[in-house]
């Protein structure tokens, strides 16, 4: 089982990620549980979801205390306190950023954590120049796909088509692609655990 | 098809797949997203004829579906929590009259305080309207019981509930199996109403019944309702015939033929039990878990008969009788007792709290060790409750604090951090 905690702010397609990640994830074969978090759903406020990937069968529906990875789809959201609560020591983060690691104050927090597993990605700019709005959630989906492995681009990019329709389809794609070729240019194809991610953690 | 899908999406295209007449709902939260799928069916026209009715109210939501059932048009509506308490006359005015409508009820909790989780408060309040009452552990699940809901419904002329999380699973996007409209139409036959309000030959129904005759109705209601606990289990069984699929009846067992503990649950909580139930074998333990799929009527042979041999029960459930016990471990409590077979209610996941498999594996082992009281609350936060009852002591009429509760939540977990 793999575990994917979300965070971001109204307004970021902060749920949407989850489902189009379990939906790619379903497209790669496997079975997927995506949830939103409930309560406020107020634009800027923060937001979370989940989405669990098995090879398995999903039946609990208990919180995903101990994440496998986290997707931060803006940064502010940082200094809020237990964002990284419970990130497994092989997890992997994916941060929505222009800055350094070290400029946002992570670098710290990476050592801890396997080489490679922990990325900044100018998601927001990406948007912005495919979609011409700062929705960063496909774009992080790409290069999440990029850093661990966890599902392919092509089903990503099938998700994307499956939920947007016109100039937010070929957006989408274009942005989610960009991503992951701009990722993999950063840490490295994964060629030899592109489906290791699921199950056993690697290294 | 095989779809990654949102529950309520997928209960929408069940429901259109049922091909009813008349849709009429409200909106209300968690229930949101079915009845705007239903609706986008129908402004599509993929669900066609189908007369799609906004309405001002729940009360008015059913009192639609129950002259639009009485007219001889297959009905269907769905709310959650504050939503069912307010149709809830109309609730027994649609039984009363044998009116087979089906509902959707996205189970929410009940307020005050406002609160839009999930729990089972709305639909144990009432458990005796005369509904029959099926509750869903997954999306596969609840697309399947819409389909048997309507065969169910049409068949003994009574109307049923399909309760599913609000939330939980209404808004999970997970794998669900959606039925051909080839299989539905196969295993549904169009609607061949009981009765029929017809202007050309004026009839009344719902008419005043006196003391006279008023026990007599409602054992006659009582009667019909009984009847479904043979008339469930073969429609399901038509249902696998026709779907390919197992799915619904009256209970489902777990890896209980052999265990000393069982755990009986209603809806989505059931398949977290069943990795505890999974992890607790691994360590030796004889554990099951029984899933209670139709509530009402209550199935006490069906049930009874799967509990055998525990020699000890745990109830997990998301409601209870305030100032009384829990309602499913009352009942079950009723059934096993006398066979001495210790029962235990677990009240938890009340108002949308998640149900840790950690707080579960604890409980269990309590359970187990005898160390469990007879009811008990899950994850209760007894510095914070003890704090509260001191306060209520210095002044008897003081009303428990809906206002200061939660901030003391707050400061205790803060503390323990």
């Amino acid at each position: 089982m793999f575990q994917v905690r979300i965070h971001g702010r109204g307004g970021q397609g902060v749920v949407t990620a989850a489902e189009l990640l379990a939906v790619a994830a379903f497209n790669d074969g496997r079975h997927a549980q995506a949830f939103p978090s409930f309560g406020s759903e107020r634009t800027g406020a923060p937001v979370v979801s989940f989405c669990r990937i098995s090879e398995r069968e999903i039946r609990t529906r208990s919180p995903i205390d101990e994440p496998d990875a986290l997707v931060i789809q803006d940064a502010t959201l940082l200094r809020q306190a237990g964002l990284f609560a419970g990130l497994r020591s092989h997890g992997w983060v994916l941060v929505n950023t222009t800055k350094t690691l070290v400029a946002i104050g992570v670098a710290g927090f990476v050592a801890e954590l396997p080489e490679n597993h922990v990325l900044g990605l100018r998601a927001t700019e990406i948007a912005l120049q495919h979609l011409g709005r700062p929705l960063p959630n496909t774009v992080l989906l790409g290069g999440f796909a990029a850093l661990t492995g966890a599902v392919s681009l092509a089903a990503v990019v099938t998700a994307i088509e499956d939920r947007f329709s016109g100039a937010m389809r070929e957006g989408n794609v274009a942005a989610a692609t960009e991503a992951f070729n701009l990722t993999r240019g950063m840490v490295g194809t994964w060629a030899t655990r592109e489906r290791s991610a699921v199950g056993a953690p690697p290294d | 098809m095989l779809r990654q899908i949102e529950g309520s999406r997928a209960v929408a295209e069940a429901v259109a797949l049922c091909r009813p007449r008349v849709v009429s709902a409200y909106p209300i939260s968690p229930q949101t997203h079915i009845i705007e799928g239903v609706g986008s069916l129908v402004k599509s026209g993929r669900l066609k004829p189908c007369e799609f009715i906004n309405v001002e109210s729940e009360f008015a939501a059913m009192s639609v579906s129950i002259g639009a059932a009485a007219t001889g048009a297959r009905a269907y509506t769905a709310t959650s929590g504050p939503g069912l308490l307010d149709m809830a006359e109309a609730v027994f005015n649609a039984s009363g009259l044998g009116l087979p409508i089906v509902m959707t009820v996205a189970n929410r909790a009940v307020g005050a305080p406002i609160n839009i989780g999930n729990d089972h408060s709305d639909a144990m309040a009432l458990r005796d309207s005369g509904w029959i009452q099926l509750f869903a552990e997954t999306n596969q699940h609840a697309v399947d019981l819409h389909i048997q809901a309507f065969r169910l419904a049409e068949r003994l002329s009574v109307p049923v509930m399909v309760c599913m999380d609000g939330f939980i699973l209404t808004h999970s996007v997970e794998r669900v199996e959606i039925p051909t409209q080839e299989q539905v139409d196969r295993y549904l036959r169009p609607f061949a109403p009981q009765q029929v309000l017809d202007p050309a030959a004026p009839v009344s129904i719902g008419a005043m019944v006196g003391p006279e005759a008023f026990t007599e109705v409602r054992y006659l209601a009582h009667a019909r309702l009984l009847e479904a606990l043979v008339c469930i289990p073969e429609l399901a069984a038509e249902f696998e015939r026709v779907v390919g699929r197992p799915s619904g009846g009256l209970v489902s067992a777990y890896r209980s033929e052999d265990a000393e503990t069982i755990v009986v649950a209603l809806g989505s909580v059931v398949g977290t039990v069943k990795d505890v139930v999974d992890q607790m074998r691994e360590e030796g333990l004889k554990i099951g878990v029984v899933a209670v799929t139709t509530f009402r009527p209550f199935p006490e042979q069906a049930l009874g008969q799967a509990l055998e041999g525990a020699h000890r029960v745990v109830v997990i459930e998301k409601a209870f009788a305030v100032g009384g016990r829990g309602v499913l471990g009352a009942q079950v409590d009723a059934l096993v007792s006398d066979r001495g077979t210790k029962t235990y209610t677990v009240v938890a996941g009340l108002g949308g709290r998640s149900i840790p498999e950690a707080s579960l594996r604890r409980v269990l082992g309590e359970a187990i060790r005898g160390e469990l009281g007879a009811m008990s609350f899950l994850d209760l936060d007894r510095v914070v409750v003890d704090r509260e009852l001191a306060r209520m002591a210095e002044d008897p009429r003081r009303a428990p604090s809906t206002a200061r509760v939660p901030r003391d939540v707050r400061e205790n977990a803060a503390r323990i951090v």
